[in-house]
């Protein structure tokens, strides 16, 4: 190969999910060119915002090379938490029947701060006791619904969905800045905030380089004088406080919630990160990418139900592009030996 | 003796590598029933000659004869089928299986019809049953492997080559880990094969044993073949003799340190292992590179590490500047100013998929955080241009992968992550080991400065050349005792290898 076939093959590879991205959209454009207006950009943004946030607190834990399994399930006790004290005064099955209305940002802050806590737990669990984060996650996966259910059955709501919210809330999820075909749903301010301030840390911190470092050969960190325990439990700590900052969007955006939301949703965030150029075995990882990953399986939920393909479908060529997407990245790597 | 078949014979087999003749026209000729020893220093070739019998390396010249017929060795699989085998340094066991799962791991024996075969248990057991019966190794089949001492994991790797029909032996360090009493166990099962006729190439250090156990004795030195002499007419002195006679002919540069008051002092340090060093006591002095020497088995990475705060250590005193300190975690010897280049580069210096700046950056990440918890990009990337200029560091640019530049340079990236922490006392663990040449004269003038102005080495070298030609002061270690301390400047090869086979007790 020349230099220039060399360097176009390296540019090529490096920017291969963007590639991807751009291509699939075209495709579906092609296909129905009404694809291509500013209502689908923003529902798609409007879809994804969540999920981004969701899918930048996982890498946290991804690019130190484990696994956050609990993510899903502390989305769903945020969810319910920041629903749970937020309802209309005069609502029927209300959570707590007695309790003036709060402050909007309080019962926010409350919720962010239980995902918190749980990423602690996690980070103690998995840098104290050595725990693989992969059994970690998975324990306090099942903890965590298992706290959610209780509170959920709680008299007087008894496992009832939880209805009622404050207009004030719900208008966090579904209202936007501007209005008509322009407008910029919060939601998705919120998003492209959490993503700069966490490239930031990625890329300008302290913390964002020992996460580098613990993910890219965890020996090589302690002999460098990194205090590895230390930052492992912030790293999970912050994944925590985003998946806590993602229920509570996820309830606001829905208008309600149940123990249930959020089941699943760590299987989507790892699947954004690895489609994304996050490697599972650590060290590598960008906003960018990840954001990028996300966008891609937006565009695919919503571009393949807009051109009418089956939904059942839509999963098959979900999975297909996972497995692609690894297997093309792990290339980059291993023909470089 | 002298009289017995030669069973396997080398044939002027050479091998090089990039850069290094590793082999250089080799001999080798076994006897059967007989101990042949190998010896050599480290890096002699005695590695990779085993390895190219074992079919691992393919030699460029040169054959292989086996009772005097050629053989073609590309895998271990066909050295173990022409019966080669080898017990390697270190064993590769399943730790979690029992000692007969171990013993025919790939091999296991089936029963059944067609395609519906499954693994006869029975057969297993009453095999192993038999082999060690033979052998007179007394051990239960179903115990698990973890639970085994070392040498009885070697007894079992030595039933296994048995198994194989060995008719070659290769035994590359057997004792490194044994006590005295399984060493006597060792040499009986030793002495029963030899009366089998198997030959048995034995690879070790220590003198003592060579004398006892072996017949003949194959000295090798820089890849080159020295000779063969009946073990009888050998003594300890005439084998390190041949083993270091030779000029020093790599180059060193000249050192204009000054070593002053002492840094350092160390008393008394003893590992929480038991295996591991024992009451060690010396002084750094401020400006002084102290080498130190040993054999494989010596303990030496085992006491540096302890000195950085990655072993832990059960007695003994860190003296620094005067004060007693405690050296708990890397990060507590950071604090101290104590900076450690591993010896296990791949392992645990580089950090493969992050960039050359990312890779020095990291041990001074905490210098450049600004009020804003943010980092001065400035600086990190002045710093990292600065090093790669200062040590001559070739990369393309300081965004470029470390995994992809050459040992030496990858070596000088991780020197310069520590200089960038400005310490006071450098540990050193084999730092020109897979560097070619060129590459070790460079990493001798960077260490060689460092000493001048001011910064106390210390620096465990294998290479004995490496080790005469740099320090100060010499402190020799075998089996984790510390065995003398001489004088970098008067010290002969002998000398040090004389107490680097001193066993104390």
């Amino acid at each position: 190969m020349s230099l220039d076939a060399r360097k176009s093959y390296d540019f090529l590879m490096q920017h291969a999910i963007y590639i991807v991205l751009i291509g699939l959209i075209i495709v579906i454009a092609i296909y129905d060119p009404r694809f291509m207006s500013v209502t689908t950009i923003r529902d798609i943004l409007l879809q994804s915002s969540t999920r981004a946030i969701i899918a930048l607190g996982a890498a946290f834990v991804l690019i130190t090379g484990g696994v956050d399994l609990s993510t899903g399930r502390v989305v769903g006790l945020t969810a319910v938490l920041s629903a749970s004290m937020l309802q209309v005064a005069d609502y029927s099955r209300r959570f707590y029947p007695d309790m003036p209305d709060l402050p909007l940002w309080l019962p926010i802050m409350l919720a962010i701060l239980a995902g918190l806590l749980v990423g602690v737990i996690n980070g103690t669990i998995v840098a104290k006791f050595s725990v693989p984060p992969f059994i970690a996650t998975l324990g306090t996966m099942v903890m965590v619904y298992g706290v959610n259910s209780i509170y959920f059955d709680m008299k007087p709501n008894e496992s009832q969905p939880i209805g009622g919210l404050r207009s004030d809330f719900t208008e966090l999820g579904s209202g936007a800045f501007g209005t008509g075909e322009y407008s910029v749903p919060y939601i998705v301010i919120i998003a492209i905030v959490i993503s700069i301030l966490v490239w930031v840390i990625f890329s300008k911190t302290r913390l964002g380089k020992n996460m580098y470092a613990i993910g890219g050969n965890v020996h090589a960190a302690i002999v460098s004088g990194i205090n590895v325990e230390r930052n492992l439990l912030y790293l999970y700590a912050i994944a925590g406080a985003l998946y806590g900052l993602a229920g509570v969007l996820e309830a606001a955006r829905t208008g309600g919630a149940t123990n249930n939301y959020g089941n699943m949703y760590e299987l989507d965030a790892i699947a954004a990160c690895v489609v994304g150029g996050v490697s599972t075995a650590g060290g590598i990882g960008t906003v960018p990418g990840i954001l990028a990953g996300v966008l891609i399986f937006g565009v695919i939920n919503y571009g393949l139900t807009f051109i009418g393909i089956n939904p059942y479908w839509q999963l098959i060529i979900k999975g297909l592009i996972i497995v692609a997407a690894v297997a093309f990245d792990i290339r980059k790597y291993l023909n470089k030996k | 003796m002298a009289s017995q078949d030669i069973l396997l014979e080398m044939r002027n087999v050479s091998k090089e590598f990039p850069g290094v003749k590793a082999l250089d026209s080799v001999n080798l000729k076994v006897r059967a029933g007989t101990v042949h020893a190998l010896m050599g220093e480290n890096g002699a070739g005695k590695s990779t000659l085993m390895k190219c019998l074992f079919g691992i390396y393919k030699p460029d010249s040169g054959e292989i004869l086996l009772d005097a017929k050629k053989v073609e060795i590309s895998n271990s699989k066909a050295a173990l089928d022409l019966g080669i085998s080898m017990i390697h340094q270190e064993l590769h066991p399943v730790p979690h299986r029992n000692v007969m799962d171990n013993l025919w791991l790939g091999r296991y024996p089936v029963k059944g019809f067609g395609p519906f075969k499954l693994v006869d248990e029975a057969k297993m057991l009453r095999d192993t049953e038999q082999l060690f019966k033979d052998l007179q190794i007394d051990l239960d089949p179903k115990i698990l492997l973890g639970k085994l001492s070392v040498s009885k994991v070697q007894s079992i790797e030595i039933a296994k080559a048995v198994s194989f029909n060995a008719k070659v032996i290769v035994m590359d360090e057997p004792t490194s880990s044994l006590t005295g009493n399984e060493v006597e166990q060792l040499f009986n099962i030793i002495r029963d094969l030899k009366k089998r006729g198997v030959a048995i190439i034995y690879i070790s250090h220590k003198m003592e044993e060579i004398l006892e156990i072996s017949d003949e004795v194959t000295v090798m030195r820089d890849g080159k073949y020295i000779g063969t002499w009946p073990a009888a007419e050998l003594t300890t002195d005439m084998i390190i003799s041949k083993m270091v006679g030779r000029d020093l002919t790599q180059r060193f540069p000249e050192r204009f340190n000054n070593p002053g008051d002492v840094v350092l002092r160390i008393e008394g340090l003893t590992a929480c292992d038991a295996k591991s060093f024992k009451d060690i006591s010396f002084d750094l002095k401020k400006g002084e590179i102290l080498g130190i020497g040993g054999l494989v088995g010596s303990q030496r990475t085992e006491l540096i590490e302890a000195l950085f705060g990655l072993r832990t250590v059960s007695s003994g005193k860190f003296v620094l500047n005067s004060k007693e300190i405690s050296i708990k975690s890397p990060i507590a010897a950071k604090k101290h100013k104590i900076a450690l280049l591993t010896e296990e580069r791949r392992a645990t210096g580089i950090f493969p998929v992050l960039s050359v700046l990312e890779n020095t950056a990291i041990a001074k990440q905490a210098r450049y955080e600004t009020s804003y918890l943010l980092l001065n990009e400035k600086q990190r990337v002045a710093d990292a241009e600065q090093s790669m200029q200062k040590l001559r560091i070739k990369t393309p640019s300081i965004k470029t992968l470390i995994k992809n530049l050459s040992g030496g340079n990858q070596q000088k990236v991780l020197l310069s992550r520590w200089l960038l922490t400005e310490p006071e006392i450098l540990l050193l663990d084999e730092p020109t080991r897979g560097i070619d040449v060129g590459a070790k004269f460079e990493i001798y003038s960077i260490i060689a400065e460092l000493a001048r102005q001011g910064r106390s080495i210390v620096m465990i070298s294998s290479e004995m050349p490496e080790l005469l030609g740099m320090s100060d002061r010499i402190m020799v270690m075998c089996e984790g005792r510390l065995t003398g301390i001489v004088d970098g400047n008067k010290a002969s090869e002998e000398e040090i290898m004389r107490l680097a086979t001193q066993r104390l007790s």
